[in-house]
Formats: C-alpha cells, structure tokens, sequence
C-alpha cells in the first residue's frame, strides 16, 4: 500500500506541477486518516436545578450587604442584573420593589436577637441613598462578617415574606473590591530565526498587575418561614496589565457574567452547551 | 496413536478465539458507526442503544463506552456518563481524547453535584 502510494507520488512529480498535485494526494490521505478515527460534536447537558421552588411564584431580589465602592454600587448593580435576567429567563415573576436596607437594619438588630423594624414596601428606601453617615467600605471577606447575622434573622425575613405575599427572597452579600498583584508571568512572545521564520516562544517575565475580585453569597430564603433555604458563594477575578485603564464597572459585569449560569441554575434547570469528541 | 480429545477440544477453542474476538469487534464497530451516524442527527437515544449493544458486543471496546458517555452526558444522566467515562479510560488510560471529554465532564458533573452550593 505505501510502496502504491510512493509510485504514485513519484509518478506525480515527474509531470508538470506535479509536487503540488504530490502533496495535495498526501495531505488527502491525512486528512483521510485523522477523519476516520474520532468525530466532535456538540452536546447540550441539562443540569437540574439545585433549589425546588415550585412553591414560589415570585421572586424578591431584597438587595445585598455590599458597602460602599468608588466606581461601582455593587448592590444596586447586582439587584438591577439579576432581576433583568430572572425577568428574561421567566423563572417566577420578578417583584419590583426598593431594595431593603440591609447596612441600617443590621446594625440596629445589633447581635442579631433582637427584630428589627420591617420598613414598608413603599418606605423602602434605597440602600446607597446618600445620608448623614457614609457608608462602611468593604475590601475584604471579614469586613461583611459583623453584618452577616442579619441573613439568620428568622423573624424579620419572615416579616418580609409576609410583606411581598411569600415569595422566594434573594439576599446575601456582594465584595468587588480592587486587588494588585505582582510576580512572574508566563507571557507567549514572537521570535524569529536566522532564516526569518516566526516562532512562539515561552517567556517568563515581572509584571505589575491590577484587577478586581468579585466574591457574592446569595442566600435564598423561604419567605413563608424566614428559613434560608440554600447559600451560594462564588469568587471570580479578573486581572490586567498594570498600564491597561479597564473601567470597574466593565470588570464586574464581566465577572458576573462568568458566574451567571450558575447563579440561574439555582433556579431552573440549564442547558450547558459544549463540544465532544466520539471515537470509532 | 491417539490424540486426547481433551486437547484437540482446547486447540480448536485457541484457533477460533481470534476470529471470534475479530467478528465481534467488527460487529461492535459497525455499532459504533450507526450510533455515530444517528447522532449527528439529533437521535441520541438510538444511538445510546447502538453504543451500549457495542460495549456489549466487545466490552473491551473503549470508543463504545466513550461514546456512550457522550450520549449519556447529553441526555442528562450524569453518574451513567461518569461510570461510562471511567470504564473508557480503564480499558485505554492514554487515551488523551477520551481524557479531555472526562475533564470536559468533570467540570459541568462538579457544579451540577455540590452539595453545598459552594462554587469556592
């Protein structure tokens, strides 16, 4: 067989433009080769949701403990996203309220004993309304712990249930917060030989980078009991070259947008598309 | 001189075995063909049906429990596809395609099988 192909070959370049007929023949046979080994094709695997909320017919996106950053209001940012995307998906139907005060009603709860008072659905007031005090900046995960007792305060959620007719109430906490690094880097760099052809090389260099971190907890609570039901926590980052201006609002939709789908499976049931190889 | 039929029995089993093993792998990989073919076109339950009678066929096939881990993975059973997927790379542990579909596997398999909700 390869002694026939050969022959072939070489009859090949014997005749006029024959080496490009040769290695047009040879790459057929490649191609011939590869082709008939493994084929990719493309999958959709559902996932099941983790939460059952057949028992809910809406949805509250109460707000997040999210504190003060310069560029971006994480809190509102992430209250106006996710019910944009519930919305769009058509889960359950999206209450559209002001979100809760969460920084206020922790701190006068104090311990987490005591019920604070439920501020009615039209008193809601924004969370990032500016007031008299500025609001507490949150850069790390132990700066959001003093307010964390608020997510177990059975009674008063169960007041806000009760509020909103019972739906399934989203809480938690969001930190994007700014973060510098710096340390070798593998970095890919074009090189030439001696006989100008380009290759990639491997190159392991000092960079200064900046970025941001992402890290949100969704609690998802009953709104008939005040029970939390499911907690989330995620943590994506995001860095760049230290000369690279990225806007922090362009870097947290970009981070959010990694940890989407699995926020939304939560929920309901996803499809997530991907590529397999099958073999013979 | 008389020959053991005993012995006769066994040479005749050791002769035929690799023909068997052949037609079997034959008929196994004309499965595994169809079970592709009806893939592609949308029918993955014909063609978990076509790649299990493969790995029945041949169970030391490991393209028929790789594909069939495919299928599965695609029809949402998940611990049918990982047992599939374990089973492929046993029988062909340097087999880097069906390596990259199990890493492939993993990821979507460990978000889909948290048990606390933790994505850390």
């Amino acid at each position: 067989m390869t002694a026939r192909l050969r022959k072939t070959v070489d009859s090949f370049r014997r005749t006029a433009g024959g080496r490009a007929k040769a290695t047009l023949c040879l790459a057929l046979v490649a191609a011939l080769v590869a082709c008939t080994s493994y084929i990719e094709i493309p999958i959709e695997t559902p996932i099941q949701p983790k939460l059952d909320v057949s028992a809910f017919q809406r949805i509250f996106i109460a707000g997040f403990i999210a504190g003060a950053n310069e560029d971006v209001d994480a809190n509102m940012e992430t209250v106006r996203l996710l019910r944009s995307q519930l919305r769009n998906k058509a889960i359950m139907r999206v209450i559209d309220a002001d979100t809760l005060p969460l920084l206020e009603v922790a701190e006068q709860s104090g311990d987490g004993t005591s019920t604070p008072p439920v501020p009615d659905q039209q008193a809601a007031a924004p969370a990032q309304e500016p007031g008299p005090s500025k609001p507490p900046v949150f850069n790390e995960e132990k700066d959001l712990e003093p307010y964390n007792h608020i997510f177990a305060n059975v009674a008063y959620w169960k007041r806000i249930g009760e509020e909103f007719q019972q739906p399934l109430i989203v809480t938690g906490s969001v930190l994007f917060a700014p973060q510098q690094r710096s340390g070798f880097v593998q970095r890919e760099q074009e090189v030439y030989d001696s006989f100008g052809r380009r290759q990639v090389v491997p190159v392991r260099t000092y960079m200064e980078r900046k970025g941001f971190v992402l890290r949100p907890t969704f609690i998802f609570i009953d709104g008939r009991t005040g029970e939390t039901l499911h907690t989330e926590t995620f943590r994506e980052e995001i860095l760049y070259n230290a000369s690279q201006q990225t806007p922090a609002l362009s870097s947290y939709f970009e981070l959010m947008d990694r940890l989407l789908p699995a926020f939304l499976n939560t929920l309901s049931a996803q499809k997530i598309k991907g590529t397999r190889t099958l073999l013979k | 001189m008389s020959v053991c039929p005993l012995v006769l029995a066994l040479f005749v089993v050791m002769a035929s075995a690799p023909h068997a093993w052949a037609e079997q792998r034959g008929q196994a990989k004309e499965q595994i063909e169809f079970g592709i073919q009806v893939a592609q076109r949308g029918l993955w339950k014909e063609a978990i049906y076509r790649w299990e009678r493969a790995a029945q066929l041949d169970p030391t096939y490991a393209a028929a429990f790789n594909n069939l881990a495919v299928a599965y993975e695609h029809a949402g059973q998940l611990a049918k596809a990982r047992e599939a997927y374990e089973k492929a790379l046993a029988l062909e542990p340097n087999n880097a395609l069906v390596r990259q579909n199990y890493d492939l596997f993993k990821e979507i398999n460990d978000r889909a099988t948290q048990k606390d909700g933790r994505q850390l």
